[in-house]
């Protein structure tokens, strides 16, 4: 959208100011994640940019990896700080996480997927009401899911259990299984599903065959964000988790509640550097996804 | 020539019915479709729709002292507060006796919740279930219940204690509700303003919507620019922009609450760009986080990409040709985007603005961290009384209006929006 070449001074003005100010917004939603990941190299244990590291030549005094050091459990000397403790508990969270956050997916992914695809059919019977009750997780503010999942799952004893947590993990999850499936179904050719069918293929057979391998982008999409959705879940764990379903969120906010330590940030440039991959592998779903199913790409 | 026509019905091979064979297939392809997605609408109704339908029952429950103190309850209700300026003897006796047989542990509970009525009830019921037993021990009975209670405390003979009974002798209330808007019951059942220094949540309420609104204002000025330029470059800039965009989407909450909290502290990166600026000195630093403005601020960026994706994706198929036209027909640049362009972004406006609106007045993790005291909004509330105060009753009803809000807006987001048409990423 370049300016045509017959404007205004005062549009000139108007389109550059525009720019700017895009721009300015643009540096608002990425900067502070950027921001994050110098000062995690910090040797300082505050959270701020020394003046050592701002200097010109860098100095090299000022930069360490003491602080991911001591994110992956390594004690030492050189690591240990007065105000910094230092334990295993960033590794056992991230065990737990993926511990969690694997199984909650792979559940999510295969009751998602069924659902998406019974939700696709034309001769769904009340679609809307079941579609508003299938998303319903994804809407409801996580703190009254967790109030109420607390109360709940407390009758049956499944709180502070890691069955609880991945539970509560499943329903969070399937929303965004659900639509992401259902988004990719939609314009699927059914007379595939004929085709096959009708060479006498099982349904099973037309499932893994035909179906599976085309929908194949928008469910591992969707397990993705299923993934990260259980990864990133703080409230969930910090009402129905103990100790020993620590989770890399609820060490986190721990963190960020007690000891305001240049750890959280190492963890918290680990997390950045995820999700641009897990954004590079959804994008990348989508382009395969369209090509597969002939959408040309806008 | 005599034409018959056939009456009879289409058959198939097998001789059913066409129609009949027809429908049978139908309520097949119906069964198989369902059966697809009734797991998970089980899991759903049974780990998610129970659990909330449970929190809401709660809110309205009041069973639990019911139990404890079913007569005592019962005599009070006969008090005729207009004519006797303390309850009956009778109301005394059932509760001499309900102290002294009850289960501790019930009790217990009971004394919890009541303090949750008027402070004081847990230390006087207390001491005097102690001077009680001493007295059921010794085998002696009262001649008079009531200066019995009152020998032992006379704390027994202020009127007000008992008026907090009204609080609590129904087993289906609608008191928690009334808490959580700052509202409780009088002497005579009537509801009325809590006192001056019991008010506390009327306040966060107003704040967060006070807050959301403001959240959701920002959030349009910052966000219609961008989905506007995104819309309008050549695919393969706008596609390597809404990187810019979609990476906040996909990182943790945390991690970018935790961002702003480095960026904003007050030797934070902004306060040390100021100062470096000269436009601060260096004992000015401005505290920009753990208040209101820290909670606006990352609340903004954070639900930012929630604004500029619905409208994108409404301003993406606006022909470009409409502006032009306008200007040809003599519309100043101004006016023509007055006119023409801003009334068909309109549905990307509303959905975005209700759909940030929305996730703001729920939100808890962000204002809980960076809030400080006067950031906080009502989602903290609700934290507070799961975990420290226990007082689940009004923690369910705190929830529960904030549902039925969400409710509203949402039905409003399906209404204009369609809620099927969310889409991700």
């Amino acid at each position: 959208m370049a300016l045509p070449s017959y404007a205004t001074p005062v549009q000139r003005t108007y389109y550059y100011l525009y720019l700017f100010f895009c721009a300015v917004v643009f540096f608002f939603l990425i900067a502070p994640l950027f921001a994050i990941i110098p000062i995690s190299f910090s040797v300082s244990p505050f959270m701020v940019f020394t003046e050592g590291m701002l200097a010109w030549p860098p100095d090299p005094e000022a930069w360490s990896i003491r602080w991911y050091k001591n994110m992956i459990g390594d004690c030492s000397a050189d690591v240990v700080s007065s105000t910094v403790p230092c334990s295993t508990k960033w590794m056992v969270g991230t065990v737990n996480s993926f511990y969690i956050g694997i199984i909650a997916t792979v559940i999510a992914t295969a009751l998602g997927t069924l659902a998406a695809l019974g939700l696709s059919r034309p001769h769904m019977p009340y679609k809307g009401l079941i579609m508003a009750i299938l998303i319903s997780p994804m809407i409801v503010p996580l703190i009254i899911t967790a109030a109420g999942m607390f109360f709940f799952y407390a009758r049956i004893n499944l709180v502070y259990t890691f069955t609880g947590v991945i539970l509560a993990h499943v329903a969070l999850a399937t929303p965004f299984v659900v639509i992401t499936v259902t988004a990719t179904l939609v314009g699927f050719d059914m007379n595939m599903v004929k085709a096959a069918q009708s060479l006498g293929a099982k349904p099973m057979r037309t499932f893994f065959k035909v179906i599976m391998p085309l929908i194949l982008p928008g469910i591992i999409s969707g397990a993705l964000f299923a993934f990260i959705t259980s990864f990133d879940e703080v409230v969930i764990v910090m009402f129905m988790a103990s100790i020993d379903q620590l989770t890399i969120p609820k060490q986190m906010w721990a963190g960020i509640r007690q000891e305001i330590s240049p750890v959280i940030l190492c963890m918290a440039t680990c997390l950045v550097l995820l999700s641009i991959f897990l954004l590079t592998t959804v994008e990348l779903l989508r382009r395969r996804s369209e090509k597969l199913r002939g959408i040309k790409a806008r | 020539m005599e034409v018959t026509i056939s009456t009879a019905e289409l058959l198939t091979t097998d001789g059913i019915p066409l129609k009949q064979s027809l429908r049978k297939a139908e309520r097949r392809n119906k069964l198989r479709a369902f059966l697809l997605v009734f797991p998970l609408l089980l899991f759903i109704i049974v780990t998610f729709v129970m659990p909330i339908g449970d929190m809401l029952l709660r809110s309205v429950d009041d069973s639990q002292i019911n139990s404890v103190f079913s007569n005592t309850f019962d005599e009070y209700k006969n008090w005729d507060k207009e004519a006797d300026e303390l309850p009956p003897e009778e109301v005394y006796k059932s509760l001499f006796f309900e102290l002294a047989n009850g289960d501790k542990r019930q009790i217990g509970k009971a004394l919890t919740r009541m303090n949750y009525a008027k402070s004081g009830w847990k230390s006087l019921i207390k001491k005097t279930t102690r001077e009680i037993k001493k007295i059921v021990k010794k085998g002696e009975e009262p001649v008079s219940y009531k200066d019995t209670f009152i020998k032992i405390n006379k704390l027994w003979a202020d009127p007000t204690y008992w008026y907090s009974f009204n609080q609590m002798v129904s087993e289906r209330s609608s008191i928690y509700y009334w808490n959580a808007i700052d509202r409780t019951f009088d002497k005579d059942g009537d509801v009325v303003l809590q006192d001056e220094k019991r008010r506390m949540y009327m306040n966060t309420w107003i704040r967060t919507f006070k807050v959301s609104i403001y959240v959701t204002i920002f959030c349009l000025i910052l966000g219609f620019p961008v989905a506007h330029l995104l819309a309008n470059l050549p695919l393969r800039y706008s596609n390597l922009l809404m990187i810019f965009v979609l990476l906040p989407f996909w990182t943790s909450l945390l991690v970018r609450t935790t961002a702003w909290i480095v960026m904003l502290q007050q030797n934070g990166v902004i306060n040390g760009i100021l100062v470096w600026l000269g436009v601060i000195s260096d004992d000015g630093r401005i505290q920009m986080v753990y208040n209101e403005a820290g909670t606006l601020i990352a609340m903004t960026q954070i639900l930012l990409p929630f604004m500029i994706l619905p409208l994108y994706s409404v301003m993406r198929v606006i022909p470009k040709s409409h502006m032009r036209a306008a200007q040809n027909l003599g519309a100043k640049p101004a006016m023509a985007f007055w006119r023409v362009y801003l009334p068909q972004t309109i549905p990307g406006i509303s959905a975005g603005g209700l759909l940030v609106f929305v996730l703001a007045i729920g939100y808890f993790i962000t204002p809980e961290l960076v809030g400080g005291k006067d950031g906080k909004l009502i989602g903290s509330w609700i934290a507070y009384h799961l975990r420290t105060t226990l007082n689940w009753g009004l923690c369910a009803a705190l929830g529960g209006i904030l549902l039925g809000i969400m409710l509203i807006f949402y039905w409003l987001y399906n209404k204009i929006v369609g809620i099927d048409n969310i889409k991700l990423g």
